[in-house]
């Protein structure tokens, strides 16, 4: 019966309908983009490398309260590197950052890329994986050996045809040899290719490729030995860097240690908020839709008051009045919730792919705003069917 | 015809309505009383104004007196709530209206149905049901119809077969023929009058048209609220068109 009514009025039904189909689709796709930015988010903490930690170099100027990082380049020691890997108990892999730029050439092929100079625990910490070949060990860190380690982007521009793994390669006039090749991360959280990076021992950068006098180190990766250590692992960095570095008590850092998972975990705090706010804006959207519903109900009410005159004469309750009309209007949004559900998914599929982000529909999401789309029905439906059920039966009979 | 050992199905004493309109108070029957036994035929006529259609309202259980009881076959309806009323109109009254009353988009035959429905009855008994309805005014081949595909007196008579469905007590018919045209109307009041002949139906109707007012057997002439005239009709009764035609 309730369905006898919507058959009637198509177009109005359909805009009705509408109504409740934005805002379905809208709370999906906005929710489904927020969850897809979430998961990029954690993709990328994990991207990092598990429980690290940064420290970087902070000088300080005399005098002034004015401080930067700078020049942050004279403060960290390999001894600091090696006091936190033996005396720090929860840090399980200590590994120096030295960075250099240069261009590569093979044969006829040439990229400029960044190095990053560490020990032979950096892989690991950073949570890198080999495709080919092998990381350099600690004998060739100890060595300075002239060998790399390439990133993806570089392999394919150097070798497009593969079998980068053995070959000499010149970085700024000094042959290197190759000796294994980086599985790909993909682009980072700023968008930036993580591939496009050669890795080789400190030790080479400093005195083969830099030919430093003074051996600097830029940054020190550690990687904690457990999630939960990554807090006590930042303070016992701190207070042991605070002696090596003799820093009196009341004096500021000459350092500062990052700890990577805290910053995730606020990232994904941020991502997860935005998720939310995008997905309760959303969720105005179906409230619109509601009232929508609601005002042509009460049309409709107006529009049947002889039918519902007559339905009562020949014996209906109120009741069943107000049950058909609240079937109607439920139907109504559930039915344009459906519809909303697979636009919505169309939709976030949509925007992922144009955006380049990772598409991930969330069924969550989706079965609440089919829920919710008929808890509207139910809710901007009850008043007009109310109002149907109270009406006087002998003035509706002589309602023209 | 009337049979004095039978119980009234219908029993107005003394009722009063009394409409409040802000300030104003109209006083729509002023101390009614009318019994009607089963299978009488009663015409109520009788000017607008004069309170027929508030009586109609009472006994179609569609309204509740002021003051007075009323008693519909056996039952005080007087202090019935809204839901008893409107499951008493389910169970004993058939309402027939002069602008047929169907409702729109829904096929003939689920018109029929339709009492049965707000009765609880199971689809496939109703259906059986609703069918023979049908069939007893002669529309078997419509069932499927519309009611805009149907014309005045097919309408008027599925809405007699939707009176019928629950087999009611009485037949509440207010202006049944005031849409058709004459000789459609002889044709609807031909059912009625078999209705009443063969099946013992009770049946109250309103009009204004003192030809249709002699198809039945008792007459009730209504005046400022109150009953002017209760009598049977014999059937030369010329009494009743003249006075119709020197004015109401």
């Amino acid at each position: 019966m309730a369905l006898h009514a919507l058959g009637k009025n198509k177009v109005q039904t359909a805009l009705t309908m509408l109504g409740i189909v934005i805002g379905v689709s809208a709370v999906i796709a906005m929710v489904s983009l927020g969850q897809g930015a979430q998961k990029l988010v954690q993709d990328q903490v994990a991207g990092m490398g598990q429980n690290v930690l940064q420290i970087q170099g902070q000088n300080q100027w005399a005098g002034g309260g004015a401080r930067g990082a700078s020049d942050q380049s004279q403060v960290l020691t390999e001894a600091d590197v090696e006091a936190i890997h033996k005396e720090v108990p929860a840090v399980a892999k200590a590994a120096p950052n030295v960075q250099a730029q240069g261009q590569f050439v093979f044969g006829n092929q040439n990229w400029s890329s960044r190095i990053q100079g560490s020990n032979e625990h950096y892989l690991e910490i950073r949570g890198w994986k080999m495709a080919e070949g092998d990381f350099y060990t600690e004998n060739d860190v100890r060595t300075a050996a002239r060998v790399v380690v390439l990133g993806k982007t570089i392999a394919d521009n150097l070798f497009p045809g593969g079998d980068a793994v053995g070959q000499m390669i010149r970085i700024r006039n000094l042959p290197y040899r190759v000796i294994g090749v980086l599985a790909p991360k993909g682009q980072s959280a700023n968008g930036q290719d993580q591939d496009d990076t050669a890795m080789m021992p400190y030790t080479t950068i400093q005195k083969k490729m830099l030919g430093q006098a003074l051996p600097r180190i830029q940054q020190i990766s550690v990687s904690a030995i457990s999630a939960e250590a990554t807090g006590p692992a930042k303070d016992q960095i701190t207070s042991l860097l605070r002696e090596r570095h003799q820093i009196r008590p009341g004096q500021a850092d000459d350092f500062r240690v990052n700890n990577l998972t805290e910053v995730a975990e606020a990232a994904e705090a941020t991502t997860q908020v935005m998720t939310m706010l995008l997905g309760s804006i959303a969720a105005v959207s179906l409230l619109v839709g509601g009232i929508g519903i609601m005002n042509i109900m009460l049309v409709s009410v107006t529009e049947r008051t002889r039918e519902i005159g007559i339905r009562m004469a020949i014996g209906s309750r109120g009741s069943y009045i107000r049950m058909q009309f609240l079937a109607e209007s439920v139907i109504l949004c559930m039915v344009g919730g459906l519809i909303g559900v697979l636009f919505g998914v169309g939709l976030s599929l949509g925007i992922a792919r144009l955006m380049g982000w990772p598409s991930y529909v969330s069924p969550q999401a989706a079965g609440i705003a089919f829920l919710f789309s008929a808890g509207t029905g139910i809710f901007f439906g009850y008043y007009p069917a109310h109002k149907a059920a109270s009406l006087d039966p002998i003035e509706a009979l002589r309602y023209e | 015809m009337t049979d004095a050992s039978r119980a009234p199905v219908i029993s107005l004493k003394d009722v009063h309505k009394i409409y409040r309109t802000g300030e104003i108070e109209v006083h729509a029957l002023r101390g009614v009383s009318l019994e009607v036994r089963k299978g009488e035929f009663i015409a109520v006529m009788g000017p607008s104004g004069s309170g027929k259609s508030t009586m109609m309202n009472l006994i179609g259980c569609l309204d509740r007196p002021t003051s007075g009881s009323y008693i519909l076959d056996g039952v005080d309806v007087s202090t019935m709530s809204k839901n008893q009323r409107a499951d008493t109109r389910n169970a004993k009254i058939g309402f027939v209206f002069q602008s047929f009353n169907l409702i729109p988009r829904t096929s003939a035959v689920e018109n029929v149905e339709l009492p049965m429905v707000y009765a609880g009855m199971a689809p496939a008994e109703r259906r059986e049901r609703a069918r023979k309805a049908m069939a007893s005014v002669g529309l078997e081949a419509k069932e499927r119809s519309l009611p805009n595909q149907l014309s005045g007196g097919q309408q008027q008579r599925v809405a007699l077969a939707r009176a019928l469905a629950n087999n009611p007590a009485i037949i509440l018919a207010d202006e049944p023929t005031g849409a058709l045209d004459s000789k459609t109307a002889d044709e609807i009041m031909r059912i009625f009058r078999q209705l009443n002949d063969e099946r013992h139906m009770t049946i109250v109707l309103v009009t204004h048209e003192p030809d249709i007012a002699l198809h039945a057997k008792r007459l009730v002439r209504f005046r400022d609220g109150e009953i002017l005239e209760d009598r049977p009709i014999k059937h030369e009764d010329d009494e009743l068109v003249l006075h119709a035609q020197t004015g109401m």
